[in-house]
């Protein structure tokens, strides 16, 4: 058991198939131990077959992984003492309610029955989840079931952390308080693996992240480097008076010396652009020309702008297989 | 100016304080025994059964039916009276609500497998056969609700077996033991079968025609002679034999050894391939 060892994830050429379908194809990965690591990619990218393996729910069909020092496949239920997983359907009994969900947990790692109900208490109030704590999860909102979900993943703190999209489908205010609890346990010292859609997501918690498309990891780096690497954000611009669209497109193109982009609104358009200060001449230009603009905003390059800087086509949802190899591995 | 890619104002959670301690002031427990696991999954089969009572009702209601209808409407032609008709079937039908409870097992399990939280269940570092072990010990509640709702009913409608109440706690004992090893053929059910509504059907149409071909309505005397070998060698007519024995006082041991050995052999050989299955079944 090399527990000393720096590194809490490496994968080494993981590969698995669903039938004829191959979701993961030699991936590889090295995550620092105290770090949060993000798998970035589009739906079917492999990425929740990635880390169903790491988290010893699925054998891989080749490769090899140790999680904190143990061997995946050999040592299964030594990563299993150290890791939780927060998958991307809610890991919680809906018939139950939160406190029975977290007393239930307790008592499975062992504490008695008094310890578990404590320890229960403490994490409903810590996660906001008081009030609720007597009502049946199938009456929660999908926040709350998250955050149960995450406490639950916690009632004895994993060394490792796998967490499965975990902020899909929140309102910004649920998506930023589960951020938080992220933060808060890695301030704690845990290991993060996080399965996201979103760069943003990725960017705000992430040390480091693979971009993972068609079973594979396509690039590496920390979010700075990745952005970089895909060159510029974006710039959206929204004009006042529709008409002058037509106008404001080369004066925009010729200030950014970029291709624009005349979105479905008719009175807005897009284009690349890598800095603050080179938005704002182009901007400047247009008010020059007393084309009036209602707003503009800079921003992130998306998922698909990633996609298409690296791979040279959009992030695909690749849904259809995705569906192939759950059906597959229901069969197998 | 509208920046969709910004995040929103910072929303705090209630208590960041508390969120910092609960995160760190988590001592590591020794971990659960093998039995402390199952017992841990049979009492939440009991909250299931708390929370969800519906099920319950589902599985007793017909039951209920059959021993009034049976009863009233065939009674007086199969056994001459009512009331001798109902010493004849009230074992019998107490047998027959107890298996048909057993096939909630199965579409428990599937219900589990269809929403995460078996995933959570697996990844945690407990006894494999734990979670299916604890379930079929909750279900045994559910086992014991069903047939007292049949007893009670039965002494309602003027049922008085010979060996009073002893007799019927001992016929309802071996019953729910019973049950408890038929109930690892529709958990593997369960985890084979696609959804719950398929378990439901596939259940029902197992253990249907399995207790009408036994003696739990008619004596196999008058049945043509192929059934009636049939409905001989049915473990549910020893089953059906053994509770009408056990209540009237005079049982035959070999009837309630065959019983036992059957529930015996069923777990012996459903335990460790449900077990298997659960570690790779997955919705």
């Amino acid at each position: 058991m090399s527990t000393d060892s720096v590194l809490a994830i490496e994968a080494t050429g993981l590969e698995k198939s669903f039938g004829e379908t191959k979701a993961v194809c030699g991936v590889d990965l090295a995550v620092r131990r105290g770090s949060v690591y993000g798998l970035l990619g589009p739906n079917g990218a492999g990425k929740t077959t990635t880390i169903r393996m790491l988290a010893t729910l699925l054998p891989p069909d080749s490769g090899e992984a140790r999680v904190l020092g143990h061997d995946i496949v050999d040592d299964a239920d030594a990563v299993r003492r150290a890791v939780t997983l927060t998958g991307q359907l809610a890991s919680v009994d809906e018939d139950l309610t939160g406190r029975e969900n977290l007393i239930l947990i307790g008592r499975l790692f062992g504490f008695k029955r008094a310890q578990a109900k404590e320890r229960a208490a403490e994490l409903l109030e810590a996660f906001g989840l008081a009030e609720a704590a007597g009502r049946l999860v199938k009456n929660y909102s999908g926040g709350m079931r998250r955050r149960l979900d995450v406490a639950a993943s916690i009632v004895v703190r994993p060394e490792l952390m796998f967490l499965d999209e975990p902020t899909t489908g929140l309102d910004p205010r649920s998506r930023n308080q589960v951020w938080d609890i992220i933060r808060s346990l890695v301030g704690g010292g845990t290991t993060v693996l996080l399965c996201t859609q979103y760069l943003d997501e990725a960017d705000q918690l992430a040390d480091g992240i693979a971009v993972i498309d068609h079973g594979r990891v396509i690039a590496e780096g920390t979010p700075a480097q990745l952005k970089a690497s895909v060159g510029s954000g974006s710039l959206h611009i929204r004009l006042l008076d529709p008409e002058r669209r037509s106008e404001a497109e080369p004066i925009v193109a010729r200030a950014l010396d970029a291709e624009v982009h005349l979105e479905a609104d008719p009175a807005a358009l897009s284009t690349t652009c890598g800095s603050a200060d080179r938005a704002a001449e182009a901007v400047g230009e247009l008010t020059r020309s007393g084309i009036e603009v209602a707003n503009f905003s800079l921003g992130q390059p998306s998922l698909d702008e990633v996609f298409l800087a690296l791979t040279g086509h959009p992030a695909e949802e690749q849904t259809p297989e995705e569906e192939i190899a759950i059906e597959e591995e229901k069969a197998a | 100016m509208s920046t969709p890619e910004t995040t929103a104002p910072q929303a705090p959670l209630t208590d960041e304080a508390a969120l910092n301690k609960a995160i760190s002031s988590a001592p590591p427990p020794p971990g659960a025994s093998a039995i402390s696991a199952a017992l841990t999954f049979g009492w939440r089969g009991m909250l299931k059964v708390k929370h969800v009572p519906e099920q319950l009702l589902d599985v007793t209601i017909t039951p209920v039916m059959f021993v009034l209808m049976f009863t009233y409407i065939f009674g007086g032609a199969i056994a001459g009276s009512t009331g001798e008709y109902l010493d004849y079937i009230l074992p019998g039908i107490l047998v027959m609500s107890v298996l048909f409870t057993t096939v909630y097992s199965g579409i428990a399990i599937n219900t589990d497998l269809t929403k995460g939280v078996v995933d959570r269940f697996r990844s945690l570092p407990i006894w494999r056969p734990a979670p299916l072990l604890g379930a079929l010990l909750g279900d045994a509640v559910r086992y014991v609700v069903a047939g007292t709702v049949i007893v009670v009913l039965g002494v309602a409608l003027g049922f008085r077996p010979e060996a009073g109440a002893p007799g019927v706690l001992a016929a309802m004992g071996l019953v729910v033991v019973f049950a408890f090893g038929l109930s690892w053929i529709f958990t593997t059910m369960g985890l084979l079968l696609r959804s719950p509504n398929a378990v439901m059907n596939a259940g029902f149409m197992s253990v249907f025609p399995l207790t009408f071909l036994s003696n739990v309505f008619v004596e196999p005397e008058t049945l043509p002679g192929a059934l009636e070998a049939f409905v001989n060698a049915n473990p549910i007519s020893v089953l059906a034999t053994a509770s009408r024995g056990l209540m009237e006082g005079d049982a035959a041991a070999a009837d309630i050894v065959i019983v036992l050995a059957v529930a015996a052999g069923l777990t012996a050989v459903f335990l460790p391939l449900t077990t298997r299955l659960y570690a790779k079944a997955s919705a």
